[in-house]
């Protein structure tokens, strides 16, 4: 049909039945967000999930999530915030206070602060000090020393939980919020200079307690509240007394962050509402200002549970996994794609692998892993037809994992024989046997020490060696064999330097294996020389997706602000493809995407072509075409074949995106003729997520 | 409403206050501040928001001031009158009144007036006045007398009457009171006489004035404890002669009599005036607001340390010596206006019209402004260099059109206004059309075959008249049944009252089709509705209007057999146009028009009912018209909104339901409004179960795309 010899992509099998937790697992799919913590040093921000995950999100490298520490059954991250410049401490239920690593990627370590599940932690203006509130009524102080924290004294014990802590900027005094009341301590003294009661009343019904979810010390003395009565209130904390009472909804408003400059603070509600006040000037051109609530903004369905004020920008997490960040148009300075809302849902790293020669699916979640075979066809039919399943995908394997700990990175050999996954503690490595229908699985014992916790897996294309980031900033060589292992080499890290590869990718003949950290380059290893062959030039932006292409051996890196490029291995220069992309630029629409490009495969036959895909999109390019400038169409739908040759020609640019399938969290080729991808609709996510508050739309 | 305030006393210094009181208090340029001068020999500048002097001068022991410190407005100088013939005038920098520049007069000095925007007077105590300028450039000049001997100046007034000083003084010999008004753009002095009236042997204790276009108002408070008013025009007919005013009895017994003290009477505004005295029960001293036109006391002080039964007032301050001490009351006139508080302003604007401003207070003089521009140009004057600039007086073409109008023939009015309209727009602009409009309606009331049309017209169309500004206007356009007219009104005039608006419809009904043809109505609000090809079509559009209900499934079946007999004549009415299109326009005017259902109701019961008939008729075509399109608009540029047809609609049913009720050829068009609620209501309900049934589809819709947990498609990519 087509007069340029290309042969229609037949058969494209989509699998969307086993994507992370399922309801049959009773386990409840991505977990809500909890906390958010802003640093304005670095412009990253921590989150943590219910389930304990910490992800650091580099708002600077195009909201790209930059790391991820693992999360724990055991660890309900309550409270998490950055101390000391920019390290990055969290407590939870678990009464641990824990810091992690930002460069190795683990956690530094755990401190009990012996005062039952902590709910808040708050660090001193300065930095040097960490306060936590603590299920007993203690408040906690620790000095923060340079590589460990140090318990230094108790606050007066209050009655109840400590809820939410927040440090007067001068340092001198802090604000507790408690179930009833807020109580301000005098830091030196650690007394309790003011205890200010909280009315129960909410709508004139007096609830039996309220909760103090959120407490705001500003310079100039005001405590700003938030409860569960739905009010935001204004205290003078010298005279312990309510000067202002905003009654904003009608569920508990969870969560208040207040910019820097104190001029305006955010408030997240129970309704999914996050509300904007600002200190405005009673009349223009008055001093006299007062706080007015200006702006609400509904972008979440549930629980706000958190809320951060970055300089230009308004942050909220809340049980329905979404982070919004909304910037705020008076402070975007230039209106470019910064100013748009984004809302980041998906994780940025693949949680998906597949085995093509087996047409299998291994999809990971928290604490389990699940193994699919796809379905298969025999029918044929025309572009856009659905087509008769003559068998439908199986699920072949439930693998849970032991212990608390959530599964890090998985991946299952191109065989379909191996699988290996790892959590923070343990490293699997799995042999399956296929005999007809029945598939045996043996796990490989007798792991080495090295191999105790990895951040990234890969198989060789051949299935016969195995490649391991451990977390210590080691590359691993593992030659399989049978169902024997063997362990060749160990790429030590550059001296100094302990930054964790959390990207891997290897050519398709085995000789090359690129490993990416999270800042630094990327750097390809030759592996039958067991020696590092080169380092890709630096780029200020960390790699998203990267993989070596077949035959020529360029690898094909994306980074987060959407630039894609070309490296010649055996050249150890950009290719000219690649340079000329650079000349040119990319379509400005390409670069406008906000989400990160996850995966980059090849057609074995097509060596012109490279398909990547984010969550919005997939996109083959095509080296052989132009490329599209900032006047062309960038989203030009796959042209109709009827049309001439040369309409065809003429339109056609390097880039053939199509949106059909999102968001899309995986996709990749099978074989020559099929291409595989894993859809997650956003209704599926909702759908087991617990109901959210009920508001009624039109009148009563 | 009218209030005092607290009150505060100005001095902590206490006045060398004579018997006699203050010699006065004068403002000064700067708004908040005033020059007191005491009967001695001290003039002190206070500032009022302060409570506090800002600067004292004295003249030398020996010496004595005779004539108030005035400001000149123009200079920002200081001038008074020590030992009646002595001028000296200062400045806010000098300290030493003794070394400040000085000018011995001739004559002697009654007082010195000043006000803003123009040169200060010179009154002699012969009744002669002086510029000034003139005088400074002269000061030994001969001064003539003008008042005859044992006469003797009692008050003095200045004002600037389109942007013109105005000098009124009134003199007194053997109980006899004459006025003498001093133009000064013409430089005649007319005499008054002041008759008492039947009082002959009261005697005037204290004067105020208040100035509007023709007249100078002065109020005297006579020992009966009486306020009269005499009024005194600014233009006098016939300078020459010596005329005699009478004064009329404006507010009875508002002081006792026989008090010792002095009264005093001000000013305030228009309808309200200040009086000290005592109130005829009370023996203390009182000051209390009366408001003129209602006759009624607004508020009272007690001021229980005695006065000197002076007062004046500045600004929004009252001053008055109470005890030894100068005392100030704020006062405040809050204006309410009805018209905001009630009934419906006009909103619609057309976006290309200019906006000017709807109200304009005539009353103010709009020379403060003008005049003190002039000043700016005209330089400071510094006296000690003694420069001498003379004011050029000019004839503002506005003047002419001013003239022209009192006496032209309608043709020349006609062409001078457009003149005038011709020309760039002053400031004054608002106040010249609003002069010419009332100068023209007076003239047709005087003149009953006096009526220029086209004039008024013209003058409507420039956006300054409201309803408010010339009542007449509307008033003589509906004696003389001019629809072009109140049309243009009704279209421009933000502010027509509900009675008048009533009026108008009712002309708009009742004027006959003849009369009709021959005017010429602006017609932009009406549709081309005399298409005959249309009413075919119509036919079948009838039941679109229903929204697909057909009115024989109706249930209201005694109705359908009614109307099933004649189903063409129904047919026929109701998709023809019931009046002729002039009457259209002039009724959409009508529709367009603001106001209040509270006030509109009770005029609208006063219209016949035929006429009612005829207007509901016309409005039910409308909205069958408005119902035959999707947008539920009617075509034609402005022609009247859904909502305002339906409004009327209804108020016209309100109004009168008694008596359409009662008629039997508004049956078929009551029945027909019924029927049309009705099938809204069931449309409404039809649509609400549409809703849930699109619902219901769109979830089965929903459930379609899902391809499901796993599926295999084919895509072409290459």
């Amino acid at each position: 049909r087509s007069t340029s010899g290309a042969e229609p992509e037949s058969a494209r099998a989509r699998g969307a039945g086993a994507e992370r937790g399922e309801r049959r697992e009773g386990e409840s799919a991505a977990a809500g967000i909890r906390c958010v913590a802003y640093n304005n040093q670095s412009n990253r921000l921590a989150v943590s999930r219910t389930d304990g995950t910490v992800e650091v999100y580099n708002l600077s490298a195009n909201y790209f999530q930059e790391k991820f520490f693992p999360g724990h059954e055991s660890r309900a991250t309550e409270a998490l915030c950055w101390a000391e410049g920019q390290r990055l401490f969290s407590a939870g239920l678990n009464g641990e206070i824990m810091e992690y690593d930002l460069q190795a990627l683990n956690i530094k370590y755990a401190v009990d602060a012996f005062g039952g599940p902590i709910w808040s932690m708050a660090a001193s203006p300065s930095g040097s000090q960490l306060l936590v509130g603590c299920e007993d009524g203690s408040v906690k102080l620790f000095q923060i020393t340079p590589d460990k924290i140090q318990f230094e004294r108790n606050f007066d014990r209050q009655k109840s939980r400590i809820l939410s802590l927040s440090w007067h900027p001068s340092g001198t005094h802090i604000a507790a919020g408690s179930i009833d009341y807020i109580s301000v301590f005098d830091v030196k003294s650690g007394s309790a200079v003011h205890k200010m009661i909280v009315d129960r009343q909410y709508m004139g019904v007096s609830k039996r307690k309220c909760i103090v979810w959120g407490v705001a010390f500003l310079s100039d003395g005001t405590v700003i509240s938030v409860d569960s009565a739905g009010k935001v209130q204004f205290w003078d904390s010298a005279t312990g007394t309510l000067v202002k009472s905003h009654l904003i909804a009608n569920a508990d408003v969870q969560s208040i962050a207040v910019a820097e400059q104190e001029d305006s603070f955010v408030v997240g509600t129970a309704e999914g509402t996050v509300f904007h006040f600002q200190l405005v000037p009673v009349t223009s051109n008055s001093s006299e200002k007062q706080w007015v609530r200006t702006k609400p903004f509904q972008h979440h369905t549930h629980d706000v549970r958190t809320v951060a004020h970055s300089p230009t920008a308004l942050i909220s997490g809340g049980t329905d996994t979404h982070l919004v960040i909304r910037p705020l148009m008076e402070k975007v300075e230039v209106k470019n794609y910064d100013a748009a809302l984004r809302k980041i849902t998906f994780p940025h790293r693949r949680l998906i692998s597949c085995s093509k020669k087996r047409q299998l699916l291994l999809f990971q979640f928290a604490h389990h892993l699940e193994l699919w075979r796809l379905g298969s066809t025999v029918a044929t039919g025309k572009n856009g037809d659905t087509l008769p399943l003559s068998k439908n995908a199986d699920h072949l394997l439930h693998l849970k994992t032991k212990g608390p700990e959530n599964i890090i990175c998985s991946c299952i050999s191109p065989c379909g024989s191996w699988i290996a996954y790892s959590t923070v503690s343990r490293f699997f490595l799995y042999r399956l046997n296929y005999e007809h229908d029945n598939i045996s699985l043996k796990r490989v014992s007798k792991m080495p020490p090295f191999l105790r916790s990895a951040l990234q897996i890969l198989f060789s294309e051949d299935s016969t060696k195995l490649f391991v980031a451990s977390n210590q900033g080691a590359l691993h060589i593992v030659q399989l064999s049978g169902g024997s292992f063997k362990h060749l080499h160990a790429f030590q890290p550059q001296s100094g330097t302990v930054e964790a590869m959390c990207l891997l990718a290897v050519s398709s003949d085995g000789n090359w294996l690129a490993a990416s950290g999270t800042s630094a380059g990327v750097h390809v290893y030759n592996v039958k020389q067991l020696k590092l062959h080169c380092t890709v030039p630096a780029y200020n932006f960390p790699v998203t997706a990267m993989a070596i292409a077949p035959n020529t051996n360029n690898l094909v890196i994306a980074h987060s602000d959407q630039q894609v490029f070309e490296y010649s291995i055996p050249d150890k220069q950009y290719t000219d493809w690649s340079r000329t992309v650079q000349k040119q630029g990319f379509h400005h629409l390409w670069l406008q995407r906000d989400t990160p490009i996850t995966h980059i495969s090849f057609h074995p036959k097509r060596p012109m072509h490279i398909l990547l895909h984010d969550a919005y999109m997939f996109c083959i390019i095509d080296k052989s075409l132009p490329l599209p400038n900032d006047k062309t169409l960038l989203y030009n739908p796959f042209p109709p074949t009827n049309e001439s040759d040369v309409v065809r020609r003429r339109t056609a640019h390097a880039f053939k995106i199509s949106k059909i399938y999102k968001p899309l969290l995986f996709m990749d080729l099978l074989d020559e003729r099929t291409l595989v991808a894993v859809e997650r609709p956003l209704d599926d996510i909702i759908a087991q997520l617990p109901p959210p508050i009920k508001k009624k739309k039109f009148g009563t | 409403m009218a209030a005092l305030e607290e009150e505060f006393t100005l001095s902590s210094i206490v006045l060398s206050a004579g018997p006699e009181g203050l010699l006065g208090v004068e403002q000064s340029d700067e708004t908040d501040q005033f020059l007191v001068t005491d009967s001695g020999r001290t003039v002190i500048l206070y500032k009022v928001s302060d409570h506090k002097p800002l600067g004292s001068w004295s003249v030398k022991q020996g010496q004595i001031i005779t004539c108030p410190a005035v400001c000149n407005f123009q200079t920002r100088e200081y001038i008074v009158v020590h030992d009646n013939k002595v001028l000296r005038i200062w400045n806010n920098e000098d300290v030493n009144l003794d070394k400040v520049f000085k000018a011995t007069l001739s004559a002697e000095v009654y007082r010195i007036l000043s006000v803003q925007g123009t040169e200060p007077l010179v009154l002699f105590k012969e009744g002669a006045v002086r510029g000034l300028e003139a005088l400074l450039a002269d000061p030994q000049q001969k001064i003539e007398t003008v008042i005859s001997d044992e006469e003797v100046i009692i008050w003095t007034k200045f004002f600037i009457v389109f942007r013109h000083p105005v000098l009124i003084f009134i003199t007194e010999k053997h109980g006899n009171y004459f006025a003498y008004v001093q133009m000064f753009n013409s430089r005649i002095l007319t005499k008054y006489t002041l008759l008492l009236g039947q009082d002959e042997n009261s005697v005037i204790e204290s004067f105020t004035a208040s100035v509007d276009r023709k007249f100078i108002s002065v109020m005297s408070l006579s020992s009966d404890g009486c306020i009269y008013e005499t009024l005194i025009p600014i233009r006098p007919t016939d300078p020459e002669k010596n005329q005699s005013l009478v004064r009329s009895l404006l507010l009875k017994a508002v002081v006792s009599g026989n008090t010792q003290n002095g009264v005093a009477l001000t000013a305030l505004d228009q309808d309200h005036v200040a009086v000290l005295g005592s109130p005829l029960a009370a023996s203390k001293e009182c000051l209390s607001v009366w408001n003129i036109k209602f006759q009624t006391l607004q508020t009272s002080k007690e001021l229980p340390q005695g006065t000197s039964g002076q007062l004046w007032y500045y600004g929004e301050n009252l001053f008055m010596l109470h005890g030894k001490s100068l005392t100030v009351i704020p006062y405040k006139c809050e204006v309410s206006s009805l018209a905001g508080a009630l009934g419906k302003l006009k909103h619609g604007q057309d976006p290309g019209t200019h906006v000017m401003p709807r109200f304009v207070n005539w009353e103010t003089p709009q020379g403060c402004g003008l005049g003190f521009q002039n000043s700016e140009q005209s330089r400071r004057i510094l006296r000690r260099r003694k420069i001498e600039v003379s004011l050029q007086p000019e004839v503002p073409p506005s003047k002419q059109l001013l003239s022209t109008i009192m006496e032209d023939s309608e043709k020349h009015i006609e062409v001078e206004v457009r003149k005038f309209l011709a020309l760039k727009r002053t400031p004054d602009f608002h106040t010249v059309i609003g002069d010419t409009v009332t100068g023209l309606l007076e003239r047709c009331k005087a003149e009953p075959s006096f009526y220029p049309r086209n004039c008024l017209m013209q003058l409507i169309q420039t956006h300054a008249l409201s309803y408010s500004l010339c009542p007449d206007l509307m008033e003589i356009a509906l004696i003389k049944k001019d629809v072009q007219l109140l049309q243009l009104c009704l279209q421009q005039f933000p502010d027509v009252p509900e009675s008048v608006t009533c009026a108008c419809l009712k002309i708009f009904l009742s004027i006959g089709d003849d009369s009709l043809q021959e005017t010429d109505v602006s017609m932009e609000s009406v549709f081309d509705c005399s298409n005959s090809v249309h009413d075919e079509k119509m036919e079948e559009q009838t039941e679109i209007l229903q929204n697909g209900f057909n009115p024989e499934e109706d249930k209201c079946n005694n109705c359908d057999q009614e109307l099933n007999k004649k189903p063409q004549d129904e047919t026929k009415e109701s998709t023809s146009c019931p009046v002729v299109p002039k009457r259209a326009a002039l009724l959409n005017a009508i529709l367009h028009s603001a106001y209040s259902e509270t006030f509109l109701l009770p005029h609208l019961k006063d219209i016949p009912a035929q006429h009612i008939t005829l207007f509901l008729k016309y409005l039910y075509f409308l909205y069958l018209k408005c119902s035959e399109n999707a947008t539920m608009t009617l075509p034609g540029i402005h022609s009247p909104t859904l909502n305002q047809i339906m409004d009327w609609i209804c108020l016209l049913l309100d109004a009168n339901v008694t008596v359409v009720v009662m008629m039997p050829e508004a049956k078929r068009l009551l029945i027909n409004l019924y029927k049309l609620v009705k099938s809204q209501i069931s449309v409404y309900s039809e649509l609400n179960k549409i809703e849930v049934s699109f619902r219901e589809l769109q979830k089965l819709n929903q459930e379609k795309n899902n391809r499901g947990l796993y599926s295999i498609e084919v895509l072409e990519l290459f």
